[in-house]
Protein backbone atom coordinates (compact mmCIF):
# COMPACT_ATOMS: atom_id res chain seq x y z
CA UNK A 1 0.00 0.00 0.00
CA UNK A 2 1.12 3.49 -0.78
CA UNK A 3 0.60 4.59 2.84
CA UNK A 4 3.08 2.05 4.15
CA UNK A 5 5.78 3.47 1.93
CA UNK A 6 5.24 6.97 3.34
CA UNK A 7 5.52 5.60 6.89
CA UNK A 8 8.82 3.86 6.45
CA UNK A 9 10.26 6.86 4.60
CA UNK A 10 9.31 9.77 6.88
CA UNK A 11 10.82 10.75 10.21
CA UNK A 12 8.12 12.37 12.37
CA UNK A 13 8.67 15.94 13.52
CA UNK A 14 9.44 16.42 17.24
CA UNK A 15 5.87 17.59 17.89
CA UNK A 16 4.37 14.54 16.27
CA UNK A 17 6.87 12.24 17.95
CA UNK A 18 5.63 13.44 21.33
CA UNK A 19 1.98 12.82 20.41
CA UNK A 20 2.88 9.43 18.98
CA UNK A 21 4.47 8.41 22.27
CA UNK A 22 1.29 9.34 24.15
CA UNK A 23 -0.99 7.54 21.68
CA UNK A 24 1.09 4.36 21.38
CA UNK A 25 -1.17 2.24 23.64
CA UNK A 26 -4.30 3.15 21.59
CA UNK A 27 -6.40 0.05 20.85
CA UNK A 28 -8.59 1.78 18.22
CA UNK A 29 -11.78 1.09 20.16
CA UNK A 30 -13.41 4.35 19.00
CA UNK A 31 -14.65 5.48 22.41
CA UNK A 32 -13.10 8.90 21.66
CA UNK A 33 -15.07 9.26 18.42
CA UNK A 34 -18.28 8.14 20.09
CA UNK A 35 -17.79 10.62 22.94
CA UNK A 36 -16.77 13.66 20.90
CA UNK A 37 -19.47 16.37 20.65
CA UNK A 38 -17.79 17.84 17.55
CA UNK A 39 -17.25 14.59 15.66
CA UNK A 40 -20.18 15.39 13.33
CA UNK A 41 -18.22 18.33 11.89
CA UNK A 42 -14.83 16.62 11.57
CA UNK A 43 -13.35 15.35 8.30
CA UNK A 44 -11.55 12.56 10.20
CA UNK A 45 -12.94 10.96 13.35
CA UNK A 46 -10.63 11.19 16.37
CA UNK A 47 -10.04 7.42 16.21
CA UNK A 48 -8.83 7.70 12.60
CA UNK A 49 -6.67 10.67 13.47
CA UNK A 50 -4.91 8.69 16.22
CA UNK A 51 -4.32 5.82 13.81
CA UNK A 52 -2.75 8.24 11.36
CA UNK A 53 -0.51 9.59 14.10
CA UNK A 54 0.69 6.06 14.78
CA UNK A 55 1.23 5.53 11.05
CA UNK A 56 3.18 8.79 10.83
CA UNK A 57 0.99 10.31 8.10
CA UNK A 58 2.02 13.80 9.01
CA UNK A 59 0.91 15.67 5.89
CA UNK A 60 -2.60 14.26 5.99
CA UNK A 61 -2.90 15.00 9.70
CA UNK A 62 -2.11 18.67 9.25
CA UNK A 63 -4.38 18.94 6.21
CA UNK A 64 -7.27 17.83 8.41
CA UNK A 65 -9.45 20.23 10.44
CA UNK A 66 -10.18 17.59 13.05
CA UNK A 67 -7.88 18.83 15.82
CA UNK A 68 -9.02 22.45 15.37
CA UNK A 69 -12.54 21.20 16.11
CA UNK A 70 -11.57 19.92 19.55
CA UNK A 71 -13.37 22.16 22.07
CA UNK A 72 -11.47 20.72 25.08
CA UNK A 73 -14.54 19.13 26.69
CA UNK A 74 -12.36 16.25 27.99
CA UNK A 75 -15.01 13.54 27.37
CA UNK A 76 -12.52 11.42 25.41
CA UNK A 77 -9.82 11.86 28.05
CA UNK A 78 -12.28 10.88 30.77
CA UNK A 79 -13.58 7.81 28.94
CA UNK A 80 -10.53 6.43 27.12
CA UNK A 81 -10.16 2.86 28.43
CA UNK A 82 -6.38 3.18 28.05
CA UNK A 83 -6.31 6.43 30.03
CA UNK A 84 -4.57 8.35 27.25
CA UNK A 85 -4.25 12.17 27.39
CA UNK A 86 -6.27 12.68 24.21
CA UNK A 87 -7.36 16.29 24.77
CA UNK A 88 -3.75 17.20 25.48
CA UNK A 89 -2.72 15.41 22.30
CA UNK A 90 -5.26 17.47 20.32
CA UNK A 91 -3.74 20.62 21.88
CA UNK A 92 -0.25 19.46 20.89
CA UNK A 93 -1.43 19.15 17.28
CA UNK A 94 -2.96 22.66 17.46
CA UNK A 95 0.39 23.96 18.75
CA UNK A 96 2.33 22.17 16.03
CA UNK A 97 0.06 23.58 13.32
CA UNK A 98 0.23 27.14 14.73
CA UNK A 99 3.84 27.38 13.57
CA UNK A 100 3.12 26.04 10.10
CA UNK A 101 0.90 28.86 8.83
CA UNK A 102 -1.45 26.52 6.99
CA UNK A 103 -4.42 28.05 5.18
CA UNK A 104 -6.88 25.50 6.58
CA UNK A 105 -6.18 26.66 10.12
CA UNK A 106 -5.64 30.34 9.45
CA UNK A 107 -8.81 31.54 11.16
CA UNK A 108 -8.23 29.58 14.39
CA UNK A 109 -4.59 30.62 14.56
CA UNK A 110 -5.44 34.26 14.00
CA UNK A 111 -8.13 34.12 16.68
CA UNK A 112 -5.81 32.63 19.30
CA UNK A 113 -2.89 34.79 18.18
CA UNK A 114 -4.93 37.99 18.57
CA UNK A 115 -6.00 36.90 22.03
CA UNK A 116 -2.39 36.32 23.09
CA UNK A 117 -1.29 39.67 21.65
CA UNK A 118 -3.73 41.47 23.93
CA UNK A 119 -2.62 39.41 26.93
CA UNK A 120 1.02 40.14 26.21
CA UNK A 121 0.36 43.89 26.16
CA UNK A 122 -1.82 44.24 29.22
CA UNK A 123 -1.40 41.04 31.22
CA UNK A 124 -5.15 40.56 30.92
CA UNK A 125 -7.14 40.17 27.73
CA UNK A 126 -9.14 43.20 26.67
CA UNK A 127 -12.04 41.61 24.85
CA UNK A 128 -12.73 44.41 22.35
CA UNK A 129 -9.06 44.94 21.52
CA UNK A 130 -8.64 41.24 20.91
CA UNK A 131 -11.70 41.06 18.65
CA UNK A 132 -10.51 44.17 16.76
CA UNK A 133 -7.12 42.53 16.15
CA UNK A 134 -8.86 39.35 15.01
CA UNK A 135 -11.14 41.14 12.53
CA UNK A 136 -8.29 43.30 11.23
CA UNK A 137 -6.21 40.19 10.65
CA UNK A 138 -8.99 38.33 8.86
CA UNK A 139 -9.34 41.13 6.33
CA UNK A 140 -12.94 40.06 5.74
CA UNK A 141 -15.15 43.15 6.07
CA UNK A 142 -18.35 41.10 6.30
CA UNK A 143 -17.39 38.78 9.13
CA UNK A 144 -17.44 41.42 11.92
CA UNK A 145 -21.08 42.09 11.03
CA UNK A 146 -22.01 38.70 12.45
CA UNK A 147 -20.72 39.87 15.82
CA UNK A 148 -21.73 43.55 15.63
CA UNK A 149 -25.14 43.12 17.36
CA UNK A 150 -23.50 41.29 20.27
CA UNK A 151 -20.69 43.85 20.54
CA UNK A 152 -23.22 46.67 20.63
CA UNK A 153 -25.29 44.93 23.30
CA UNK A 154 -22.22 44.47 25.48
CA UNK A 155 -21.21 48.11 25.00
CA UNK A 156 -24.67 49.41 25.86
CA UNK A 157 -24.52 47.40 29.09
CA UNK A 158 -21.12 48.90 29.86
CA UNK A 159 -19.40 45.51 29.90
CA UNK A 160 -16.87 46.32 27.19
CA UNK A 161 -15.69 49.50 25.48
CA UNK A 162 -14.28 50.20 22.04
CA UNK A 163 -10.54 49.91 22.00
CA UNK A 164 -7.92 50.84 19.48
CA UNK A 165 -5.17 48.22 19.74
CA UNK A 166 -2.32 49.81 21.68
CA UNK A 167 1.35 49.76 20.75
CA UNK A 168 4.62 49.95 22.63
CA UNK A 169 6.04 47.62 25.26
CA UNK A 170 3.84 45.06 26.94
CA UNK A 171 3.41 43.97 30.55
CA UNK A 172 4.31 40.34 29.85
CA UNK A 173 7.04 40.93 27.23
CA UNK A 174 9.72 39.29 29.39
CA UNK A 175 7.68 36.13 29.91
CA UNK A 176 6.66 35.85 26.25
CA UNK A 177 10.22 36.48 25.05
CA UNK A 178 11.59 33.81 27.38
CA UNK A 179 9.01 31.28 26.13
CA UNK A 180 9.99 32.07 22.55
CA UNK A 181 13.67 31.72 23.34
CA UNK A 182 13.14 28.34 25.01
CA UNK A 183 10.94 27.05 22.18
CA UNK A 184 13.35 28.01 19.42
CA UNK A 185 15.74 25.10 18.92
CA UNK A 186 19.35 26.23 19.32
CA UNK A 187 21.51 25.86 16.20
CA UNK A 188 23.50 22.64 16.16
CA UNK A 189 21.59 21.08 19.06
CA UNK A 190 20.97 17.35 19.17
CA UNK A 191 17.59 16.73 17.49
CA UNK A 192 16.87 13.88 19.90
CA UNK A 193 17.71 15.83 23.00
CA UNK A 194 14.53 17.98 23.18
CA UNK B 1 -11.40 30.22 56.04
CA UNK B 2 -9.91 32.83 53.74
CA UNK B 3 -9.59 32.24 50.00
CA UNK B 4 -7.40 33.89 47.41
CA UNK B 5 -9.84 35.17 44.79
CA UNK B 6 -8.80 34.91 41.13
CA UNK B 7 -11.53 36.56 39.01
CA UNK B 8 -9.97 36.14 35.55
CA UNK B 9 -10.32 38.46 32.55
CA UNK B 10 -13.94 37.72 31.58
CA UNK B 11 -15.17 38.75 35.02
CA UNK B 12 -13.79 42.24 34.38
CA UNK B 13 -15.61 42.49 31.03
CA UNK B 14 -18.38 40.47 29.46
CA UNK B 15 -19.01 38.52 32.69
CA UNK B 16 -19.04 41.47 35.12
CA UNK B 17 -22.28 40.29 36.67
CA UNK B 18 -20.68 36.94 37.57
CA UNK B 19 -18.08 38.84 39.58
CA UNK B 20 -20.66 41.14 41.23
CA UNK B 21 -22.96 38.30 42.16
CA UNK B 22 -20.15 36.07 43.42
CA UNK B 23 -18.75 38.77 45.70
CA UNK B 24 -22.18 39.85 46.96
CA UNK B 25 -23.31 36.28 47.66
CA UNK B 26 -20.05 35.32 49.38
CA UNK B 27 -20.45 38.40 51.60
CA UNK B 28 -23.86 37.16 52.67
CA UNK B 29 -22.39 33.75 53.42
CA UNK B 30 -19.57 35.49 55.32
CA UNK B 31 -16.89 33.89 53.20
CA UNK B 32 -13.69 35.87 53.46
CA UNK B 33 -11.44 36.25 50.47
CA UNK B 34 -8.65 38.47 49.18
CA UNK B 35 -8.24 39.23 45.48
CA UNK B 36 -4.90 38.07 44.11
CA UNK B 37 -2.77 41.16 43.62
CA UNK B 38 -1.36 41.74 40.10
CA UNK B 39 -3.07 38.64 38.62
CA UNK B 40 -2.79 38.10 34.87
CA UNK B 41 -4.55 36.01 32.21
CA UNK B 42 -4.54 32.22 32.68
CA UNK B 43 -4.04 31.68 28.93
CA UNK B 44 -7.69 30.73 28.31
CA UNK B 45 -7.98 28.24 25.44
CA UNK B 46 -5.67 30.41 23.35
CA UNK B 47 -2.30 29.65 24.96
CA UNK B 48 -2.93 25.92 24.77
CA UNK B 49 -3.57 26.21 21.04
CA UNK B 50 -0.38 28.21 20.45
CA UNK B 51 2.43 27.08 22.69
CA UNK B 52 2.79 24.38 25.32
CA UNK B 53 5.27 26.40 27.36
CA UNK B 54 3.06 29.50 27.33
CA UNK B 55 0.10 27.41 28.47
CA UNK B 56 2.19 26.34 31.46
CA UNK B 57 3.83 29.69 32.24
CA UNK B 58 0.75 31.94 32.19
CA UNK B 59 -1.16 30.01 34.88
CA UNK B 60 2.07 29.39 36.82
CA UNK B 61 2.72 33.12 37.13
CA UNK B 62 -0.53 33.45 39.06
CA UNK B 63 0.07 30.33 41.13
CA UNK B 64 3.50 31.70 42.09
CA UNK B 65 1.96 35.03 43.14
CA UNK B 66 -0.68 33.27 45.25
CA UNK B 67 1.82 30.88 46.81
CA UNK B 68 3.95 33.83 47.91
CA UNK B 69 1.10 36.10 49.04
CA UNK B 70 -0.84 33.52 51.04
CA UNK B 71 0.83 30.14 51.40
CA UNK B 72 -1.61 27.34 52.12
CA UNK B 73 -4.69 29.32 51.07
CA UNK B 74 -7.09 27.81 48.53
CA UNK B 75 -7.38 29.73 45.26
CA UNK B 76 -11.05 30.38 44.50
CA UNK B 77 -11.86 30.58 40.78
CA UNK B 78 -15.35 31.26 39.34
CA UNK B 79 -14.45 30.75 35.64
CA UNK B 80 -14.22 27.10 34.59
CA UNK B 81 -11.55 27.73 31.94
CA UNK B 82 -9.33 29.65 34.39
CA UNK B 83 -9.97 26.98 37.00
CA UNK B 84 -8.85 24.16 34.75
CA UNK B 85 -5.78 26.02 33.45
CA UNK B 86 -4.59 26.85 36.97
CA UNK B 87 -5.41 23.40 38.30
CA UNK B 88 -3.71 21.58 35.41
CA UNK B 89 -0.47 23.46 35.99
CA UNK B 90 -0.65 22.99 39.77
CA UNK B 91 -1.21 19.27 39.19
CA UNK B 92 1.61 18.90 36.65
CA UNK B 93 4.03 20.92 38.77
CA UNK B 94 3.46 18.66 41.75
CA UNK B 95 3.69 15.45 39.70
CA UNK B 96 6.42 16.25 37.15
CA UNK B 97 9.66 17.81 38.48
CA UNK B 98 10.90 18.32 34.91
CA UNK B 99 7.82 20.41 34.01
CA UNK B 100 8.25 22.49 37.17
CA UNK B 101 11.86 23.11 36.18
CA UNK B 102 10.77 24.34 32.74
CA UNK B 103 8.12 26.58 34.29
CA UNK B 104 10.64 28.15 36.63
CA UNK B 105 13.05 28.77 33.76
CA UNK B 106 10.33 30.98 32.23
CA UNK B 107 9.20 32.58 35.49
CA UNK B 108 12.79 33.62 36.19
CA UNK B 109 12.28 36.24 33.46
CA UNK B 110 9.59 37.75 35.69
CA UNK B 111 11.76 37.36 38.81
CA UNK B 112 9.43 34.70 40.20
CA UNK B 113 9.67 31.16 41.56
CA UNK B 114 6.93 28.55 41.84
CA UNK B 115 7.27 25.66 44.26
CA UNK B 116 4.25 23.64 43.17
CA UNK B 117 2.18 24.00 46.35
CA UNK B 118 -1.28 25.17 45.32
CA UNK B 119 -4.82 24.16 45.95
CA UNK B 120 -7.07 25.44 43.15
CA UNK B 121 -10.83 25.34 43.77
CA UNK B 122 -13.76 26.07 41.47
CA UNK B 123 -16.45 28.35 42.91
CA UNK B 124 -19.01 25.53 42.60
CA UNK B 125 -16.72 23.21 44.56
CA UNK B 126 -16.51 25.77 47.38
CA UNK B 127 -20.27 26.39 47.32
CA UNK B 128 -21.02 22.68 47.45
CA UNK B 129 -18.34 21.25 49.75
CA UNK B 130 -17.26 24.14 51.98
CA UNK B 131 -20.66 25.80 52.36
CA UNK B 132 -23.33 23.33 51.24
CA UNK B 133 -27.11 23.46 51.32
CA UNK B 134 -27.12 23.17 55.13
CA UNK B 135 -25.37 26.50 55.59
CA UNK B 136 -27.32 28.08 52.76
CA UNK B 137 -30.81 27.14 54.02
CA UNK B 138 -30.88 29.47 57.08
CA UNK B 139 -29.84 32.42 54.88
CA UNK B 140 -32.73 32.03 52.43
CA UNK B 141 -35.10 34.99 52.73
CA UNK B 142 -36.88 34.69 49.38
CA UNK B 143 -38.25 31.27 48.48
CA UNK B 144 -38.07 30.89 44.70
CA UNK B 145 -41.28 28.87 44.53
CA UNK B 146 -42.66 28.04 41.12
CA UNK B 147 -39.35 28.35 39.28
CA UNK B 148 -37.93 25.35 37.41
CA UNK B 149 -34.15 25.73 37.21
CA UNK B 150 -31.97 23.70 34.82
CA UNK B 151 -28.47 23.19 36.27
CA UNK B 152 -25.80 23.51 33.59
CA UNK B 153 -22.22 22.59 34.51
CA UNK B 154 -20.40 22.58 31.19
CA UNK B 155 -17.13 20.73 30.80
CA UNK B 156 -14.11 22.10 32.51
CA UNK B 157 -15.27 22.27 36.13
CA UNK B 158 -16.10 18.54 35.85
CA UNK B 159 -13.45 17.09 33.53
CA UNK B 160 -10.77 15.82 33.45
CA UNK B 161 -10.47 16.29 37.23
CA UNK B 162 -13.43 14.68 38.98
CA UNK B 163 -13.10 16.65 42.21
CA UNK B 164 -16.54 17.38 43.63
CA UNK B 165 -19.08 15.72 41.33
CA UNK B 166 -19.73 12.91 38.86
CA UNK B 167 -18.22 14.16 35.57
CA UNK B 168 -20.80 12.17 33.54
CA UNK B 169 -23.94 12.82 35.58
CA UNK B 170 -23.39 15.78 37.91
CA UNK B 171 -25.90 16.55 40.68
CA UNK B 172 -24.05 18.94 42.99
CA UNK B 173 -26.20 21.99 42.11
CA UNK B 174 -29.46 20.16 42.88
CA UNK B 175 -29.29 20.61 46.65
CA UNK B 176 -28.47 24.33 46.32
CA UNK B 177 -31.37 24.94 43.92
CA UNK B 178 -33.75 23.01 46.14
CA UNK B 179 -32.58 24.97 49.20
CA UNK B 180 -33.70 28.15 47.36
CA UNK B 181 -37.24 26.76 47.14
CA UNK B 182 -36.98 26.26 43.38
CA UNK B 183 -37.48 23.02 41.45
CA UNK B 184 -34.65 21.25 39.68
CA UNK B 185 -35.48 20.84 35.99
CA UNK B 186 -34.67 17.25 35.05
CA UNK B 187 -32.49 16.92 31.97
CA UNK B 188 -29.33 15.21 30.80
CA UNK B 189 -27.56 18.22 29.23
CA UNK B 190 -25.86 19.45 32.42
CA UNK B 191 -22.34 18.18 31.60
CA UNK B 192 -22.47 18.62 27.78
CA UNK B 193 -20.25 20.98 25.76
CA UNK B 194 -21.60 24.47 24.92
CA UNK B 195 -19.38 24.83 21.84
CA UNK B 196 -16.70 26.84 23.64
CA UNK B 197 -14.70 29.14 21.33
CA UNK B 198 -16.19 27.54 18.20
CA UNK B 199 -18.77 30.31 18.41
CA UNK B 200 -16.02 32.66 17.17
CA UNK B 201 -14.14 30.50 14.70
CA UNK B 202 -16.65 27.85 13.56
CA UNK B 203 -19.99 29.40 14.35
CA UNK B 204 -22.15 26.71 12.74
CA UNK B 205 -20.65 24.07 15.03
CA UNK B 206 -21.05 26.31 18.08
CA UNK B 207 -24.68 27.04 17.23
CA UNK B 208 -25.43 23.33 16.86
CA UNK B 209 -24.05 22.49 20.32
CA UNK B 210 -25.58 25.47 22.13
CA UNK B 211 -28.86 24.94 20.24
CA UNK B 212 -29.18 21.35 21.47
CA UNK B 213 -28.77 22.50 25.08
CA UNK B 214 -31.30 25.33 24.75
CA UNK B 215 -33.83 23.04 23.06
CA UNK B 216 -33.54 20.47 25.83
CA UNK B 217 -34.26 23.18 28.41
CA UNK B 218 -37.73 23.81 26.99
CA UNK B 219 -40.08 24.00 29.94
CA UNK B 220 -37.49 25.33 32.38
CA UNK B 221 -37.66 28.93 33.65
CA UNK B 222 -33.91 29.42 33.62
CA UNK B 223 -30.60 27.70 33.01
CA UNK B 224 -27.94 28.41 35.63
CA UNK B 225 -24.27 28.37 34.65
CA UNK B 226 -20.88 28.47 36.38
CA UNK B 227 -18.66 29.63 33.50
CA UNK B 228 -18.55 32.89 31.48
CA UNK B 229 -18.06 31.10 28.15
CA UNK B 230 -21.01 28.74 28.70
CA UNK B 231 -23.11 31.70 29.81
CA UNK B 232 -22.25 33.74 26.69
CA UNK B 233 -22.84 30.86 24.28
CA UNK B 234 -26.24 30.11 25.77
CA UNK B 235 -27.47 33.70 26.22
CA UNK B 236 -26.12 35.66 23.24
CA UNK B 237 -27.21 33.61 20.23
CA UNK B 238 -30.80 32.66 21.05
CA UNK B 239 -32.29 34.62 18.11
CA UNK B 240 -29.85 33.05 15.63
CA UNK B 241 -30.55 29.61 17.08
CA UNK B 242 -34.34 30.20 16.90
CA UNK B 243 -34.08 31.02 13.20
CA UNK B 244 -31.85 28.02 12.59
CA UNK B 245 -34.03 25.54 14.47
CA UNK B 246 -37.27 27.00 13.17
CA UNK B 247 -38.73 27.21 16.68
CA UNK B 248 -38.47 30.08 19.16
CA UNK B 249 -35.85 29.88 21.90
CA UNK B 250 -36.37 32.37 24.70
CA UNK B 251 -35.05 31.37 28.09
CA UNK B 252 -33.34 33.10 31.01
CA UNK B 253 -29.65 32.29 31.39
CA UNK B 254 -28.01 33.30 34.66
CA UNK B 255 -25.03 32.53 36.84
CA UNK B 256 -25.56 30.26 39.84
CA UNK B 257 -24.50 32.91 42.41
CA UNK B 258 -27.08 35.28 40.86
CA UNK B 259 -29.80 32.75 41.64
CA UNK B 260 -28.44 32.07 45.13
CA UNK B 261 -28.07 35.82 45.70
CA UNK B 262 -31.72 36.45 44.78
CA UNK B 263 -32.80 33.69 47.16
CA UNK B 264 -30.75 35.17 49.99
CA UNK B 265 -32.50 38.51 49.57
CA UNK B 266 -30.25 40.41 47.17
CA UNK B 267 -32.02 42.67 44.69
CA UNK B 268 -31.94 42.03 40.94
CA UNK B 269 -29.65 45.04 40.63
CA UNK B 270 -27.28 43.78 43.32
CA UNK B 271 -26.73 40.48 41.49
CA UNK B 272 -26.31 42.38 38.20
CA UNK B 273 -29.34 40.82 36.52
CA UNK B 274 -29.69 43.91 34.30
CA UNK B 275 -26.32 43.00 32.74
CA UNK B 276 -27.47 39.56 31.55
CA UNK B 277 -28.33 39.24 27.87
CA UNK B 278 -31.23 36.84 28.27
CA UNK B 279 -33.72 37.40 31.10
CA UNK B 280 -37.36 36.89 30.15
CA UNK B 281 -40.25 39.01 31.38
CA UNK B 282 -41.93 35.83 32.55
CA UNK B 283 -38.96 35.03 34.76
CA UNK B 284 -38.99 38.50 36.29
CA UNK B 285 -42.72 38.27 37.04
CA UNK B 286 -42.32 34.90 38.71
CA UNK B 287 -39.46 36.35 40.74
CA UNK B 288 -41.59 39.28 41.85
CA UNK B 289 -44.29 36.88 43.05
CA UNK B 290 -41.80 35.79 45.71
CA UNK B 291 -40.88 38.95 47.65
CA UNK B 292 -37.87 38.85 49.92
CA UNK B 293 -38.63 39.00 53.62
CA UNK B 294 -35.48 40.87 54.66
CA UNK B 295 -34.37 42.54 51.47
CA UNK B 296 -33.55 45.97 52.89
CA UNK B 297 -30.92 44.99 55.42
CA UNK B 298 -29.23 42.63 53.00
CA UNK B 299 -29.27 45.24 50.26
CA UNK B 300 -27.03 47.57 52.23
CA UNK B 301 -24.50 44.79 52.78
CA UNK B 302 -24.28 44.05 49.09
CA UNK B 303 -24.10 47.66 47.96
CA UNK B 304 -20.92 47.83 50.00
CA UNK B 305 -19.68 44.70 48.26
CA UNK B 306 -20.35 45.78 44.72
CA UNK B 307 -19.82 49.48 45.54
Amino acid sequence: MQETITVSGAEPSPALRRVKEWIQPCIQCGTCSGSCPNEFAMDLTPRRLWRMVLMGQENDIFKSRTFTLCSSCYYCTLRCPRGLPLTEAMAALKQASAGRGLRTHRQSNLFYGSFMQSVRRHGRVREMEFMALYFMGLGNPLLPLRFAPLGLKLMVKGKVSLQVPSRGSGKLDALFNKVKEMETPAAGSNPNGE
Amino acid sequence: MTYIYYPGCSLEGSAKEYDHATRAFLDIMEVERVELDDWTCCGATAADAQSRLLSLALPARNLALAEKAAPGCDILVPCSACYLNLKKVAHKSAAEPETLREINAVLAAEGMVYHGNSSVRHLLDVLVRDLGADRLAPKITRQLHGLAIAPYYGCQCLRPFAVFDDPEAPVSMDALITACGANVFQWSMGPKCCGASHMNTKMEVGLTLAGAILKAAEGADAIVTVCPMCQMNLEAFQKKISRRQGSPVDITIMYLPQLLGLATGLSQKAVGLDLNLAVTQEFRSKLEQNPASKAVTVESACERATG
